[in-house]
C-alpha cells in the first residue's frame, strides 16, 4: 500500500526539497527571500527553521549573481536550487544560464557537471503588475545544454522537483504559480515516471490536446465539457519542455488524428510550434486535419484587467476542438 | 595622461622600471613576501615570462599564417601574470579571463590546450579540477561570479582559516580594466563581500578595452570599484613581477585565512594588439606605447638580474628555451587532427538525451554515406594541411629559410611578431 498524502503544489514542492536537503547536505537553496520568510509565495516556507543558513539563505537581489554562484558552487561539488522571484525576473540571468549554465559541460569536455536547478514560479492569472505573469520557458527549451521541466499537479511537483535535483545536468523548473494552492493527493512512495516522459491524464479518442504547466486544468475541463457534448478527448501533460517526449504525443495522435496544442505562452516559435512540427514529421498520414495551436496573444503580457481575455480558457480550447472536428 | 595613470595613486613597487630595486617603508609589509623567493625563483620568474612571450609572439605568427582562427597576445602583461601566478597557493584556485597565458603556465596547463582552443578544435579542454586553473572565460566578467561562488562554496565547507596550510583554500579571479564594466563584476563583488569569501580579485588594467581606453569604463580608478561593495582594494605596478608576486601572495594568504576579499588593480599595458583581428594603430599612438615599451616588465627584471651578477649564459639559455618552446608548440600545432564530429554532441549533456542522440545518429548515417569519399570539408582542410607541414618541414630541415621570417623577426627583440604598428589581416 503506498503511502498518499493531500497537498498543495506549492507544499508538495517543499516536501520534495526538503526531502533532498535531507538527504544530501549538498543540496543548497537560495535566492531573494527564500530564508525566513519561505519566499513570496512561501514554497520553502520553514525549510530555513529546519535546515538553516548552511543550506538555505537568502542573496543580494541580483539574478545573475545567484545563477553565476550556483555555477561556482556546482564546481565546487554542490547542488544548488535557485529561486528566481518571478518569471519577469528571470532576464537579469538570462546571460549566465544561456551563456554559462548551459554551456559548461560543453566547454570542459565533461570535467564539469552543472546540477543547477532554477525554480521559477511562472505564467499568469493572479492580477499581477507587470513582469509578474510571463511565461518564459521557449527561450530556455531553445537552449541545448538546458533541460526544461514543468509539473501541473502535486504529485508530479513533488517527484520532478527531486528528479531535477538528482540530474547532473541543469534543469529550469517551471512552476505554474497560480495553480500554486491546487490540491491534490501525492504519493510518497513511488514516483510516477521518469522527469522527461508526458503522460496521458485524460484517454479519449477524437483529439488530442496536448499541454503543460498550468493550462493543464483548462485542458482538462475542456474534455470534461467535452465528453458532456460527446466529444472524446485525450488531454495529454508533456511535464517535460526539453526533452519533449515525442513518442507519447505522436503515439496519442496516431490514435486519434486531431491534435491540439495549449500553451499560456504565444504561439509564435514556442513549444507548441515544436510539438506540431514534430508531429508533422512523424505522424503526417494519421493525421485528419491541420494541428491547431491555441495560446496567448504575441503581445506583451497585458495589465492584469486584461489578463483573462488574454489567456486561454476552456472555450478557447474547444473552438479549436471544433475546427479540427469539422475539417 | 588620464587620473587613472596619475602619479598621485600609491602604487606598489619594488623594481624601478630602471631595474633599481627597493622596499619603500610604506610597502613593508608587502616586501615581506619577498623574502619567501629564493635566487632561483627570480631566475624561474624571469625564464617564464620570456617563455611566454615567445609563446606569444610564435602564436601571432601561427595566426598570421592561418594556423590558428584568432590569437590574443599578452605581451607587456607578463609580470602581471607571472609574478601573480606564483603568488597563489598550491590548494588555490584560479578563474582567469581569456588572457592569461602567464598565469596558465605558472600552473602547470599545457600550453597547447590554450592552442587548441584558438585553433577551433575545442572550447578549452584542460581538466579544471585537476589543475585548479578554470576554462577561459569569453563572456566578459562571467567568470567572477562562478569565482566567487567556488569561494562560497570554500567557506561553506571549512576549507579556509583553520591555519593548515594543506587544507585551506582560496580563490582568484582575474579580470580586465574593459569587463569591470560588466554587471557581473559588481555583482561578484558584492557577493564576495557580503559572504566575506575567501578571494582575490586581479584587475590587470591594461589601458585598453579593444579600442577603448580606460578612462571611458571608469571615472574612479579601478583599485577603488570594490570599496562600495566592502571589498578594499591596492594598485601596484603590473610590470613588476615582484610586486605582482609579493601582493598577491600577501592577499592570498589574507583570504585563505579568513579576512575577506581583496582586490588588486595591476598597472600595465597591452603592447600588442588586443587580438589579431585588431588594429591598434587607429587609435593610440606609437608614441604612447614607446613610453610603456620603456616600463617591459621582462627588461626590468633582466637589468636587475644583471646587477646582480647574473651572466649573459643564463639569459642565452633562457632565449634557447624559448626557441625550443616555440618550435614544440609550432608542430605540435600543424599536427592537431579536426576533431571527429562526435565531440560536437558528446558534452551537451551528462546524462542521455535523446535529441542529441537522435540527431548524432543522423548525422553519422549521413557521413557514412559519403563511403569511400571524405567529407568535402575534411578533404579541403586535409590539403592545406599537408602544405603547411611541407612548408614546416622545409623549415626545419634549413633553419636558415624561416618561413615565418616576414612575421617574425629573430633577431632577439622583445617584440618579436607584435603588431603594435597595425597590421589587421582580416
Amino acid at each position: 500500500m503506498s503511502n498518499f498524502q493531500e497537498m498543495a503544489i506549492a507544499r508538495a514542492i517543499n516536501a520534495g526539497l526538503r526531502k533532498k536537503m535531507l538527504e544530501n547536505p549538498k543540496v543548497l537553496m537560495f535566492g531573494e527571500d527564500v530564508a525566513e520568510l519561505g519566499g513570496v509565495f512561501r514554497v520553502t516556507e520553514g525549510l530555513h527553521k529546519e535546515f538553516g543558513d548552511k543550506q538555505i539563505f537568502n542573496t543580494p537581489i541580483a539574478e545573475s549573481g545567484i545563477v553565476g554562484t550556483a555555477i561556482g558552487l556546482a564546481m565546487r561539488g554542490y547542488r544548488p536550487v535557485t529561486e528566481m522571484q518571478f518569471d519577469g525576473f528571470i532576464f537579469p540571468a538570462f546571460d549566465q544560464i544561456t551563456t554559462q549554465l548551459a554551456k559548461m559541460a560543453n566547454r570542459s569536455e565533461g570535467h564539469h557537471k552543472m546540477p543547477v536547478v532554477i525554480r521559477v514560479p511562472y505564467g499568469g492569472g493572479i492580477g499581477a503588475v507587470e513582469h509578474h505573469s510571463e511565461s518564459p520557458e521557449a527561450y530556455f527549451a531553445h537552449t541545448a545544454g538546458l533541460r526544461v521541466v514543468s509539473p501541473s499537479n502535486p504529485n508530479d511537483a513533488y517527484w520532478m522537483i527531486q528528479q531535477a535535483i538528482d540530474s547532473d545536468d541543469p534543469v529550469m523548473f517551471f512552476e505554474p504559480k497560480r495553480r500554486y494552492w491546487q490540491k491534490g493527493p501525492v504519493n510518497l512512495d513511488t514516483p510516477p515516471l521518469p522527469l522527461h516522459s508526458a503522460r496521458v491524464l485524460h484517454e479519449g479518442n477524437q483529439v488530442t490536446i496536448a499541454t503543460y504547466g498550468p493550462m493543464v486544468t483548462v485542458a482538462l475541463q475542456a474534455a470534461q465539457i467535452a465528453a458532456e457534448e460527446g466529444v472524446s478527448i485525450e488531454v495529454i501533460d508533456l511535464r517535460s519542455l526539453s526533452p519533449i517526449d515525442f513518442t507519447s504525443i505522436v503515439e496519442s495522435v496516431k490514435k486519434t488524428g486531431r491534435l491540439v496544442i495549449a500553451s499560456e505562452a504565444p504561439n509564435f516559435v514556442s513549444i507548441s510550434s515544436e510539438v506540431a512540427a514534430r508531429v508533422a514529421e512523424q505522424a503526417f498520414y494519421h493525421l485528419q486535419a491541420p494541428v491547431l495551436r491555441v495560446g496567448g496573444f504575441d503581445v506583451p503580457y497585458p495589465a492584469a484587467k486584461l489578463e483573462e481575455i488574454f489567456l486561454p480558457d476552456a472555450d478557447r480550447i474547444l473552438e479549436a476542438v471544433d475546427r479540427v472536428l469539422a475539417y | 595622461m588620464s587620473e587613472q595613470d596619475s602619479g598621485n595613486i600609491p602604487m606598489v613597487q619594488f623594481l624601478s622600471p630602471e631595474g633599481e630595486f627597493s622596499v619603500p617603508s610604506q610597502w613593508a609589509e608587502y616586501g615581506e613576501y619577498l623574502k619567501r623567493l629564493t635566487e632561483a625563483d627570480y631566475l624561474k620568474f624571469y625564464r617564464d615570462m620570456a617563455r611566454i612571450r615567445r609563446f606569444d609572439n610564435e602564436a601571432t605568427a601561427l595566426q598570421r599564417q592561418g594556423q590558428l582562427g584568432l590569437w590574443i597576445p599578452a605581451i607587456g602583461q607578463e609580470g602581471a601574470q607571472i609574478g601573480s601566478g606564483y603568488g597563489v597557493g598550491r590548494n588555490d584556485h584560479i578563474f582567469p579571463s581569456y588572457r592569461e597565458h602567464g598565469v596558465a603556465l605558472t600552473h602547470g596547463i599545457d600550453l597547447m590546450s590554450i592552442l587548441k582552443m584558438l585553433r577551433g578544435v575545442n572550447h578549452g579542454g584542460w581538466n579544471p579540477d585537476a589543475t585548479r586553473f578554470h576554462l577561459y572565460a569569453i563572456v566578459l566578467g562571467s567568470q567572477t561570479l562562478h569565482a566567487t561562488g567556488y569561494a562560497m562554496g570554500i567557506k561553506f565547507d571549512g576549507a579556509y582559516a583553520t591555519g593548515n596550510a594543506d587544507h585551506d583554500q582560496a580563490v582568484i579571479c582575474y579580470v580586465g580594466d574593459g569587463a569591470t564594466a560588466e554587471g557581473d563584476v559588481s555583482e561578484s563583488l558584492l557577493f564576495a563581500a557580503v559572504n566575506q569569501t575567501p578571494q582575490v580579485f586581479f584587475v590587470q588594467n591594461n589601458q585598453w578595452a579593444i579600442s577603448s581606453p580606460v578612462a571611458s569604463q571608469t571615472r574612479v580608478p579601478l583599485y577603488r570599484r570594490g570599496e562600495g561593495f566592502g571589498v578594499p582594494g591596492i594598485r601596484i605596478d603590473g610590470n613588476d613581477v615582484l610586486a605582482s608576486y609579493a601582493v598577491t601572495a600577501k592577499h592570498m594568504d589574507d583570504a585563505r585565512n579568513g579576512q575577506g576579499p581583496a582586490l588588486i588593480e595591476a598597472l600595465t599595458y597591452r603592447i600588442g594588439a588586443h587580438t589579431t583581428s585588431d588594429d591598434p594603430t587607429k587609435y593610440r599612438s606609437n608614441e604612447e606605447t614607446e613610453r610603456w615599451k620603456a616600463r617591459d616588465p621582462i627588461i626590468r627584471l633582466e637589468k636587475f638580474l644583471r646587477n646582480q651578477g647574473v651572466g649573459q649564459g643564463f639569459f642565452d639559455d633562457c632565449a634557447a628555451d624559448g626557441d625550443k618552446l616555440a618550435e614544440d608548440i609550432r608542430a605540435q600545432t600543424f599536427a592537431l587532427p579536426i576533431p571527429p564530429f562526435e565531440n560536437m554532441f558528446k558534452y551537451v549533456y551528462a546524462e542521455p538525451h535523446p535529441l542529441i542522440e537522435e540527431q548524432m545518429a543522423w548525422l553519422t548515417e549521413y557521413e557514412a554515406s559519403f563511403e569511400d569519399e571524405a567529407h568535402p570539408s575534411t578533404q579541403l582542410h586535409n590539403v592545406i594541411n599537408e602544405e603547411a607541414l611541407r612548408d614546416h618541414s622545409a623549415a626545419a630541415e634549413n633553419p636558415a629559410r624561416d618561413f615565418t621570417q616576414s612575421q617574425v623577426e629573430s633577431s632577439g627583440s622583445y617584440y618579436d611578431g607584435i603588431d603594435a604598428n597595425g597590421g589587421s589581416n582580416v
